[in-house]
């Protein structure tokens, strides 16, 4: 019994403080001014005038809308680029399919940082500065998504495939109609992780938008932080509301799928 | 018997040919066909990744003009200027101070929620998702919380000291707090991540393995650090490595809270190239620095393959 108490104060203690800085950006969202200059904790009334004014401030929704094209077409070039990668790695033998799943596991050694440089050179170069395959395209295959789904298609059983040959299924056939129904798990592990870390990413739309034409909310987010820092916080917390809003919402639906995801890159990677 | 043999041989070469250029055959067309699925991701990778890396590197040696196009050769001239450069010093120090701030008090931190989340009580689904929930915050908003979180007259951190009567910290402009206020900050949004990871990890424990420790009368913390601890092992080395990785990468905070300052103080290593190549337009320079990052990255994984592969004790 004394022990339920004392994992009950730790849980709830832990959770208080692990919750404290969003709860109070919630909060800061719904009050006046004077509020904030009080250092009050919670407002005293609940109006949305903050949300209505940082809607204002900023493109707000065209940067949110901006920011849902970006992530979910990222999420969706990558399950198909990476789950293609992988159903050839796994099921079709050639000589040499080892060497390149290799390559792809090498580049988990390159820093995306790294290579910001040469990389801007050549989404400019494409004609690509402002628009969304130049905050899209250079993320389509990612080494974790191969890895992953290659781990998942090596429990499909072969026979399965060489069954379905001999039925004169073609490749691509049992690719689109076995291989991807049976990982469905796997694929929404790896989708959901695409969605948040395009929608969270920040240094490379900082570097290839310019205006607000493809802009992202994240950046957005900057925008409203130099406008507005000094006279309107609240405003400000109400953006970040708007901002999180979306990935806390799909964290809290998905998280079984992407914990059984990322548990599995960790404890075979 | 020669005959024999002759028209055995012949039988052989008659059928056997025709056999091996079909599988010869085959062989060509499962490679065709297994690099049309692999192209579209081979594409991407060489254009966005590879090549991004050798050019990296090339540009390392050359100074650019303003549209990052080389003009002249000069060597390793780029790197003896960083090392002879008392701004990257700094920069490096700070680079590493920062991995040394955040990275054992992250996982000291996901750990602890881990461990005190994998009790059987009432409740517990919405206690993860708690700890996991920084996971869905993004640099731009957390940092932005913090931002007013930190502010030296509206923020709740200097209210809270003046509370109990202490004097205001200069959370973000006092160059011997700044790094570390950014430290917090990042320790904050890195505890989803590491939480889940390491939360999989301790479910993996058996069962079994408890029940005939209780059997044989070890209390909580024997349990705790006889079996929970050495069994996880390979997830901590995991996550550590990781989030040492992850913190020679950090950016968008640093951007938002502090810009670099006060007086380089936060110029961690990516925001060191970032302001180099694309503020002042030295792009070789800012590739040296780049390959140095790239250099760091390949240590620290190697090390994981290394060490992890011979010191963490596996189930």
């Amino acid at each position: 019994m004394m022990r339920k108490v004392i994992f009950y104060v730790l849980l709830l203690l832990s959770a208080l403080i692990i919750t404290f800085p969003v709860l109070y950006a919630i909060s800061a969202s719904f009050m006046t001014t004077a509020e904030i200059n009080r250092g009050a904790l919670i407002p005293s009334s609940l109006s949305f005038e903050n949300y209505v004014r940082a809607f204002n401030s900023v493109p707000l929704f065209h940067f949110l809308f901006n920011s849902f094209v970006v992530s979910f077409t990222v999420m969706i070039g990558q399950l198909l680029l990476c789950s293609l990668a992988a159903f050839a790695i796994v099921f079709i033998p050639f000589k040499g399919r080892n060497f390149i799943f290799f390559l792809f596991i090498a580049t988990m050694l390159i820093p995306w940082e790294a290579t910001i440089i040469p990389n801007y050179l050549t989404v400019m170069n494409f004609g690509w500065v402002n628009t969304y395959p130049g905050l899209t395209v250079p993320f389509f295959a990612i080494a974790f998504g191969i890895f992953l789904l290659r781990q998942h298609f090596l429990t499909i059983p072969k026979e399965l495939y060489e069954s379905a040959q001999i039925d004169g299924c073609s490749s691509f056939r049992f690719y689109w109609s076995f291989v991807l129904p049976l990982s469905k798990p796997m694929l929404s592990a790896l989708g959901i992780y695409g969605f948040l870390t395009t929608w969270n990413m920040y240094l490379w739309p900082l570097l290839v938008t310019n205006n607000n034409d493809v802009r992202t909310v994240q950046i957005g987010l900057k925008m409203m932080v130099s406008a507005e820092t000094g006279t309107s916080w609240n405003v400000v917390m109400a953006g970040v509301v708007m901002v999180l809003l979306p990935t806390l919402i799909l964290l809290v639906l998905g998280l079984n799928q992407l914990k059984r995801g990322l548990t599995a890159g960790a404890l075979k990677g | 018997m020669a005959l024999q043999e002759v028209t055995a041989e012949k039988m052989k070469t008659d059928t056997l040919p025709p056999k091996r250029t079909s599988t010869k055959k085959k062989k060509w067309k499962n490679l065709g066909v297994g690099l049309l699925y692999l192209s579209p991701a081979l594409i991407i990778t060489g254009i966005f990744l590879f090549y991004p890396m050798f050019r990296t590197l090339y540009l390392s040696f050359f100074v650019t003009n303003a549209g990052g196009t080389p003009v002249s050769f000069i060597g390793f001239e780029n790197y003896t200027m960083l090392w002879e450069s008392a701004t990257f010093r700094t920069s490096m120090s700070a680079t590493f101070l920062f991995a040394l701030y955040t990275v054992p008090t992250t996982i000291i931190i996901s750990l602890f929620l881990a461990v005190i989340t994998n009790e059987k009580v009432k409740g517990i689904p919405f206690f993860r998702v708690v700890f996991s929930s920084t996971l869905g915050v993004s640099v731009a908003a957390g940092a932005t919380i913090w931002l007013l979180l930190f502010h030296p007259s509206l923020g709740v951190l200097n209210n809270l000291l003046n509370a109990v009567g202490l004097s205001g910290v200069q959370w973000l402009t006092s160059p011997n707090v700044a790094l570390i206020s950014v430290a917090i900050t990042t320790i904050w949004m890195n505890i989803g991540f590491n939480f889940i990871v390491l939360l999989g990890g301790l479910q993996n424990i058996s069962e079994e393995l408890y029940e005939s420790a209780k059997i044989d009368g070890a209390g909580y913390w024997t349990q705790l650090f006889k079996i929970t601890i050495p069994l996880l092992s390979p997830t901590l080395f995991f996550v550590s490595v990781v989030t040492i990785i992850n913190s020679f990468q950090t950016f968008g905070q640093i951007d938002i809270l502090t810009g670099g300052g006060p007086s380089n103080s936060t110029n961690l290593i990516v925001y060191s190239i970032f302001r180099e190549a694309f503020y002042n337009g030295y792009f070789g320079y800012a590739s040296a620095q780049a390959i140095i990052l790239f250099v760091l990255v390949l240590i620290f994984t190697f090390i994981q393959f290394k060490v992890g592969e011979k010191k963490v004790h596996y189930q």
